[in-house]
């Protein structure tokens, strides 16, 4: 601050205050919506205040879902969910880890080539090749597993850059030391590499776990049984159900929940997420 | 760079496998596929395949669909951009401003990075629900009638409100990182020599800004492009009239839904050729970090 303008200090609340309201509103709506009950809708508008049947809502969606729809219940899809989130961000970060350790450890033949090669995810994102990618899991007998919905995402080049940049800052000291005393190059790796690069690790599980979490069109295109939707993807079926029969307070309660875990990780994590948003960026 | 070395003739390769495997399997050979499909033609029943050269390429150039899908896609792509960037450096402004409370602003700003863009769709699509919508109720109380299943332009508003909406986190952090690096002794200078507060943003904390500014336009230009696939999907579908079909919804809708797949994989080609060069820009302005 340069100098002190109380009106401008003001106006910056000001700002902000309508900001936080406008970035809150479409939750809140979704919120209040899923404690009423479904012929709350029936009069025009949305009611705007809490309503007493949150507990009902909720747990009708966790534990039965809308049958009518063929959908499972939200418990089951929250668990793929989770399921697919966890195996993304792990998996990322485990075949990242090894890659960059390989690059910048070693010297070997076709080592440029192995980087471009990675580098090229980053052009091929799943949306502009998505039919003959959808055709080789579909060859593969991948279709509705955890292994279909997880493999295919699993290569990152973003990750692989960030440790390869986080391995570049460690003193080469660590490594000669290493070397004096008798350890080969896993060993290295495993007791030396991994303990440093722990905040890094935990900085990316957070924004992988999101972005594992949120995906869509991959799910909705390979998980054609029911039982293996995930909620990102199984509530816009829902919601297409609900054009002809709106059942707003149950599809506005799956919305809540398929927005809570990631929302919990942000929000307790912060400082991670924001670490791991801006160094996968670098 | 490294001047100590392990060395091991076939450990960094058993370390890169299933890196380059699932990148092979799963990225460069659907592509290769997507190259090779864009060339061939089936006939209506899907018996006959036939090497058919440049046509499927020719026929979307003159196609009006495909005309008219780029420009949804311009349309959309540079409002998502301008709103979500204009949006997060007015509240990152702020937040800069007020250092007492910028711990609680911020954590109040960055939450809607965790929901996911079909959620936000689906928000977004129930607060402008033509007939139970609160938005839309407002909206008619002051006369103007906002329907997004009939109206063209109403249909754009609600895509674009709901892809910024998700997006504007992101932005936020970066330009308040941004503002914050700004120096402190060169405001002071300014303001010391008579600067106002308007006129140093407009002199010296926007030209400074640049970097940033410059860096998520392309990072922003690339979602709006790419992943807004599911705000479309669940919301839209394209409609009304194709007026939000953009490029990656209409991969999607003639391989999939229209199962048209040599069209199809001449449009995942030229968006492709779209993602390398803006991505090779993305890259060389990381690398020489183009400072003002």
């Amino acid at each position: 601050m340069v100098e002190n303008r109380p009106f401008l200090n003001f106006l910056a609340h000001v700002v902000l205050i309508f900001g936080v309201v406008v970035v809150a509103l479409p939750v809140w709506v979704a919120l209040v919506a899923s404690t009423h009950e479904s012929n709350a809708f029936l009069r025009g508008t949305v009611p705007m205040w809490f309503g007493d049947q949150a507990v009902h809502n909720y747990s009708r969606m966790l534990g039965t879902g809308i049958s009518t729809s063929g959908m499972p219940p939200v418990g089951w899809m929250m668990f793929n969910s989770l399921i697919m989130a966890l195996g993304v961000a792990l998996g990322k970060i485990a075949i990242s880890l090894t890659s960059a350790f390989a690059i910048v450890y070693f010297r070997f033949p076709f080592r440029m080539a192995a980087f471009w090669i990675i580098f090229s995810t980053m052009m091929l994102p799943v949306e502009v090749r998505i039919v003959p990618t959808f055709k080789v899991v579909a060859d593969l007998g991948m279709l509705n597993s955890y292994p279909g919905l997880i493999i295919p995402l699993i290569a990152s080049a973003t990750a692989t850059f960030l440790f390869r940049q986080v391995f570049l800052t460690m003193p080469d000291e660590l490594t000669e030391a290493a070397r004096i005393d008798g350890a080969g190059p896993m060993k290295f790796f495993r007791d030396i590499l991994l303990p440093l690069s722990r905040t890094n690790m935990a900085a990316l599980f957070v924004i992988m776990f999101i972005y594992g979490w949120n995906q869509y069109l991959w799910p909705l295109l390979i998980t054609t049984g029911s039982d293996m939707y995930t909620i990102v993807a199984g509530i816009k079926r829902m919601s297409t159900v609900a054009d002809t029969d709106p059942q707003w307070n149950y599809i506005m309660a799956t919305a809540v929940l398929a927005m809570l875990p990631p929302l919990l990780v942000v929000i307790f994590m912060q400082r991670l997420f924001v670490k791991g948003l801006v160094e996968t960026e670098k | 760079m490294k001047r100590v070395f392990f060395n091991n003739r076939w450990l960094p390769w058993l370390l890169l496998a299933p890196q380059l495997i699932i990148t092979a399997i799963f990225f460069l050979w659907p592509a290769a596929q997507a190259v090779w499909q864009s060339f061939l033609r089936e006939d209506a029943f899907g018996l006959n395949t036939t090497f058919v050269g440049l046509a499927n390429y020719k026929q979307l150039l003159n196609s009006s669909e495909y005309h008219n899908s780029f420009w949804v896609t311009f349309v959309f792509t540079t409002s998502v951009t301008v709103f979500t960037m204009a949006f997060a450096l007015l509240m990152a402004i702020a937040v800069d401003r007020l250092i007492k409370s910028e711990k609680v602003y911020t954590t109040l700003l960055v939450w809607p990075y965790a929901i996911a863009p079909a959620v936000a769709g689906i928000l977004w699509w129930f607060i402008f629900n033509p007939s139970i919508g609160i938005l839309t109720y407002v909206l008619a109380q002051v006369g103007i009638r906002f329907n997004y299943v009939s109206d063209p332009t109403d249909a754009m508003i609600l895509v674009v409100l709901a892809s910024s909406w998700s997006r504007i986190s992101y932005s936020f952090l970066f330009f308040l990182a941004g503002l914050q690096s700004v120096p402190g002794s060169l405001r002071e200078a300014a303001a010391i020599d008579g600067a106002g507060p308007v006129k140093r943003f407009f002199t010296i904390t926007l030209p400074l800004l640049s970097p940033t500014t410059f860096f998520l336009m392309v990072v922003n230009l690339v979602y709006a492009m790419f992943e807004t696939f599911a705000v479309i999907d669940s919301t839209t579908y394209g409609g009304p009239a194709q007026s939000t079909n953009i490029l990656v919804y209409k991969v999607y809708q003639d391989g999939f839904v229209g199962q048209n797949l040599g069209s199809s994989a001449a449009q995942s080609v030229i968006l492709m050729a779209i993602v390398i060069v803006l991505t090779v820009i993305q890259f060389r302005y990381v690398e020489k970090k183009v400072a003002y």
